[in-house]
């Protein structure tokens, strides 16, 4: 043992649904399907999953924001667990593998099958799903401050902080094309990608502006759909078939105000702190990686990741991702390989992750990165929200 | 012509802590939490002041004046009827910089607004609530 825990863990399978703007399934099939084939895929039953764990948790509200939890799946698959915890009060989405990492750790159980689900294209064909507000009710909680202002959706709030960034970094709208336009690139080459059509600086310049600085293209793309991931102690994962990606550092902090509005750092979110504490955590640095999957909520996000990981210079991102080459399948980063959340769907940083063990087990196809990477970067979350992970395979 | 209504403003849940927030423009004025003991100013409102760890705090009128600390455009119309394009707003009080207030900003057209531009308050009653909205400082007459 380690003194980091999550060096003791690793991901064993993954499994994703089909993903798409209309499911002819349920949701909570679709998160069968996607457990059912990340429990095949680590060569486990489900005899021998023994724990599990999601994020934020099922809510029963008709968005499609988080239709499922533990207790829908643990029937449905008639689970025989010791540990089961989905939440939404954690580091961003992968809380629940940070929690899973404490609980193998515990000697709680063994392999924790992890799942996120999305409903959110199915929800928005009925309701104006995305509200931040509920029209004609009061609202209380951290988003009451912003209620009266008409921010009906996360874009607005983000957008507060985009603005800021590119203010102050003075990135220009075809710079940060790069982002979709690579993902782009890339779903074309990943058969469950949503949009597969390749798109231009002229098609990224025409889409709509959504809230400034934000355009339509900058947003990530509403699913139904589900991943799941199998987390296991490393010496049952190397047991296993595949060869264990090992969870090797995890940023998990919340040293910010953990605010909407009073967050220390708005342009740069939460994230610098939480990625300072995954490098304290590992040997590795920044030019070790080999590939960087990093949250897509929108294209800025991925910018201040880029940033704050330390792959270039605070408010070099810019400049890092010109022209798009260092970011594109054959750059020296590739980033977001599947497509990320803009144009495969968005799976809410799961979709990462399974790209990541995709990529690392050299199972890409057409956007398989050449050279056998072995390390990757991937994070979650906006706004006082964020988590990170170093995956290696072993 | 009529003008099209406006979607109704969505109205926070009141608490003890934050009643003198959503309800001090009935005076005509902003109120805060300030501590009693250090002078710092506490937000979002709790009677407890981390800086000096005082739990005597309480509401204070502050200026009302505070600078754009960033801002965002609105163009979609998310519901009908609502008009677009909005702006809405982080403003940084000028006595406490380090209080961020969201508000939309009012009474100017959207493309003037700038990063650090100066503004005030003002309110809009709704319910029982007095909203904080904010407009340049150079139109204050």
């Amino acid at each position: 043992m380690t003194a980091f825990a999550e060096k003791n863990t690793a991901i064993t399978g993954v499994g994703l649904s089909d993903v798409s703007r209309g499911a002819s399934k349920s949701a909570l099939s679709l998160t069968v399907d996607a457990a059912m084939e990340a429990i095949g895929d680590a060569g486990l039953t489900r005899t021998e999953i023994d724990g599990i764990a999601t994020w934020p948790g099922e809510r029963a509200d008709g968005s499609g924001f988080s239709p499922v939890g533990c207790a829908a799946v643990q029937d449905a698959l008639r689970l025989k667990v010791n540990w089961y915890a989905g939440g939404g009060e954690a580091p961003g989405q992968y809380g629940a593998v940070f929690n899973a990492i404490g609980a193998i750790t515990a000697g709680l159980c063994r392999n924790v099958l992890i799942f996120r689900t999305m409903y959110e294209a199915t929800a928005r064909k009925s309701a104006f799903a995305n509200s931040l507000l509920k029209q004609g009710e009061r609202q209380a909680g951290p988003f009451a401050w912003y209620a009266p202002y008409y921010t009906y959706a996360a874009a607005l709030q983000q957008a507060l902080f985009f603005n800021l960034y590119v203010h102050k970094s003075g990135i220009r709208p075809e710079q940060v094309a790069q982002v979709p336009i690579n993902q782009r690139r890339n779903a074309a080459l990943n058969p469950k990608a949503i949009y597969r059509t390749p798109i231009t600086l002229e098609d990224y310049l025409a889409s709509p502006l959504i809230a400034t600085p934000l355009r339509l293209f900058d947003c990530d793309v509403p699913c139904d759909g589900a991943v799941a991931i199998i987390v296991s102690r490393l010496e049952v994962a190397r047991s296993l078939r595949n060869p264990p990606v090992r969870i090797e550092a995890i940023g998990s902090s919340m040293h910010y105000r953990n605010s909407w509005t009073q967050l220390d750092a708005l342009d740069t979110q939460a994230q610098p702190k939480v990625a300072e504490m995954m490098w304290r955590r590992t040997d590795l640095k920044p030019a070790d990686v080999d590939i960087a999957q990093l949250y897509d909520g929108f294209t800025y996000h991925t910018l201040n990741w880029l940033e704050n990981f330390g792959f270039c210079e605070r408010y070099g991102a810019k400049d890092f991702i010109e022209g798009g080459h260092r970011i594109s399948l054959e750059g020296d980063l590739p980033v977001n390989t599947g497509g990320g959340a803009l144009s495969a769907g968005r799976l809410h940083a799961y979709g990462a992750v399974h790209e990541a063990c995709t990529q690392l087990w050299g199972r890409g196809g057409q956007r398989q990165v050449k050279g056998a990477p072995r390390v990757c970067a991937t994070s979650t979350a906006g706004g006082p929200l964020a988590g990170a992970m170093l995956l290696v395979r072993d | 012509m009529t003008e099209p209504v406006p979607p109704p403003r969505t109205l926070p849940v009141i608490d003890l802590d934050n009643r003198a927030y959503w309800t001090s423009g009935r005076n005509g004025v902003l109120a805060i939490f300030r501590c009693r003991s250090c002078a710092g100013y506490v937000h979002p409102p709790v009677p407890f002041c981390a800086a000096c760890e005082a739990t005597d705090v309480a509401p204070e009128a502050v200026s009302g004046r505070g600078k754009i600390e960033s801002f965002t455009i609105n163009h979609k119309q998310w519901v009908p009827g609502l008009p677009v394009p909005y702006v809405l707003a982080l403003i940084a009080l000028d006595e406490a910089p380090e209080v961020r207030l969201v508000a939309n900003i009012t009474h100017c057209d959207p493309a003037e607004v700038t990063f650090g531009m100066p503004v005030q308050v003002w309110f809009e009653p709704h319910e029982d609530l007095w909203i904080p909205l904010f407009r340049p400082t150079r139109s204050v007459r």
